[in-house]
């Protein structure tokens, strides 16, 4: 697969543009994740003066809201990027341009490392100077933490843009939701163990579930088990593939209806 | 004799057909733009000239029949056909959060065009955008982003420009210097294009060739300044009326 350099440059200095030319863009990226960092770092302080367990709900729920924070960035760090050229009705232009899916997809995911770790890095010295939240508590765990989370946030923001894609402008609204219905069954903030049956089955196919079972591992000072990181990696890995899979074959579909030119049209309603 | 003519076809349209569901839009089209020649892309509203457009820009797949530009089967190799390829149509502004010269970098990157910062400053130039380098596209009037849109189309140096409509929003001292200077354009650099456009006088005065298309098919085709005459007719408005009218019915009136 050929991949020009110039073409995913084009994606990558289109967002800082856009970046640079309205700073507000900026806000999600460092406000919303200080907010939850703040805001979570309090209940955890709380709750460790409550409780007597002398379990550390400082390092459990910071360092959950922290990988969750950052698998939310990557996702809406893809998908974002994406729906810029909904919003600017820039479709047809894009898509008439030489530029191939794959280095499309390529520049979208590089905006989203950019982002996401900008995002990262402000939460880590937040949670660390505010509350004395070590990231490196977890030791080298926290790269496969974080590669795994990754992975799926790609996954996911793929799998969301392709369904704007396929059913247009309004399907914008179909993208935010998506964290957020995962988080229930993902067992971000408590183990798999208290969910129901049902749900435990749904938690063990979610890369992320493994990865906040192993940081409570940690936490807890008992052993994580590394064949589940791996189980995760794979599982994340496949996901990666499925949503290009996926992706490539909806914009064939919408090459062959012609729904590239009528989006360019649409609006969100 | 031959050789020649293929090397200056840079666009050839073969038995084209698209269908939506059971709709025929596109009915068995053919044509070639060759190299320094303006093509006239004509019909009534519903003809099926953007579907041909969307087509031969790759952002809608035929039913049946191929496209080839500069030889390149778009079907096979969509990007380096596409490499080729440029466009402007009033339905397609460049984004309107970016200024001019930032929309003109990054379309310049997409299309991979050598020594971009003089050329951008080039197509600045040739459409009077100075003043507006540093404005965003969406505050600038209609007239000021057609302009745009011809200078991103410029940029990459096409071989074959496809132009939908370029000068419907503009006034008539702005249509006709855009007119004079794609013209220019057209003569002096290795380009084809492919106009559309419902001003008879504008195909009259800058097409070499005009297509008629009416109900998806190539119904006509000939010199404009000729053509009416052919069939009868005192201008071009009033052939392109009489096909719009009774498309299936105009006959060879010579």
């Amino acid at each position: 697969m050929k991949v020009r350099p110039r073409h995913v440059a084009a994606i990558l200095l289109r967002q800082y543009y856009l970046m640079r030319g309205s700073p507000v863009r900026i806000l999600p990226v460092v406000v919303w994740v200080a907010i939850d960092i703040i805001l979570w770092g309090f209940i955890s302080r709380y709750l460790s003066t409550v409780a007597s367990s002398g379990f550390s709900f400082l390092a459990a729920f910071l360092g959950a809201i922290v990988f969750w924070d950052f698998f939310n960035r990557v996702m809406f760090g893809v998908s974002t990027a994406f729906l810029e050229d909904v919003w600017s009705r820039n479709f047809l232009n894009l898509f008439a341009s030489p530029i191939s899916v794959f280095e499309y997809l390529l520049g979208l995911v590089i905006c989203s490392i950019l982002t996401s770790l900008a995002g990262l890095l402000v939460m880590i010295l937040l949670a660390s100077i505010a509350f004395g939240w070590s990231f490196l508590a977890y030791g080298l765990a926290v790269l496969p933490f974080l590669l795994v989370l990754f992975l799926f946030g790609i996954s996911l923001g793929i799998l969301a843009i392709s369904m704007v894609l396929r059913f247009g402008p309004p399907a914008e609204w179909l993208v935010w939701p998506i964290p957020a219905l995962l988080s229930p069954f993902a067992a971000v903030f408590y183990p798999v163990s208290v969910l129901p049956t049902w749900m435990q089955y749904l938690a063990r196919i979610l890369p992320p579930t493994y990865v906040f079972e192993s940081m409570r591992s940690i936490v807890s000072g008992t052993k994580s088990n590394p064949m589940d990181l791996l189980l995760a990696g794979v599982l994340a890995l496949i996901y990666v593939l499925m949503a290009c899979w996926f992706f490539g074959h909806v914009f064939r579909l919408v090459i062959r209806e012609g729904h590239i030119a009528r989006y360019n049209a649409e609006t969100v309603s | 004799m031959k050789a020649d003519m293929a090397d200056r076809n840079v666009l050839a349209v073969v038995d084209l057909c698209k269908y939506y569901g059971s709709i025929l839009a596109v009915d068995h089209v053919s044509f070639d733009v060759n190299l320094n020649e303006i093509v006239g892309l004509l019909g009534p509203n519903g003809a099926g000239k953007t579907t041909i457009i969307n087509m031969i820009l790759g952002v809608l797949q035929p039913t049946e029949g191929k496209i080839y530009i500069e030889g390149i089967d778009i079907s096979t190799d969509r990007c380096k056909a596409l490499e080729r390829t440029n466009f402007a149509a009033v339905y397609a502004p460049l984004p309107g959060n970016l200024t001019v010269y930032e929309n003109l970098m990054f379309f310049g990157l997409l299309y991979n065009v050598k020594d971009l910062k003089d050329k951008i400053e080039q197509a600045i130039s040739l459409f009077e955008l100075g003043r507006f380098r540093n404005t965003k596209c969406g505050v600038l009037s209609s007239g000021e982003q057609t302009r745009v849109g011809l200078a991103k189309a410029l940029l990459s140096g096409p071989r074959l420009l496809l132009l939908d409509e370029p000068t419907a929003s503009l006034d008539p001292a702005n249509a006709r210097e855009v007119r004079d200077r794609i013209r220019s354009f057209a003569k002096k650099e290795a380009v084809g294009l492919l106009w559309t456009s419902h001003n008879m006088v504008e195909v009259e005065s800058v097409c070499d060739r005009v297509l008629f298309l009416s109900h998806g098919k190539i119904l006509l085709e000939g010199n404009p300044r000729t053509l009416p005459q052919e069939y009868g007719m005192r201008n071009l408005e009033e052939l392109f009326i009489a096909v719009a009218k009774e498309p299936l019915t105009i006959e060879d009136g010579s």
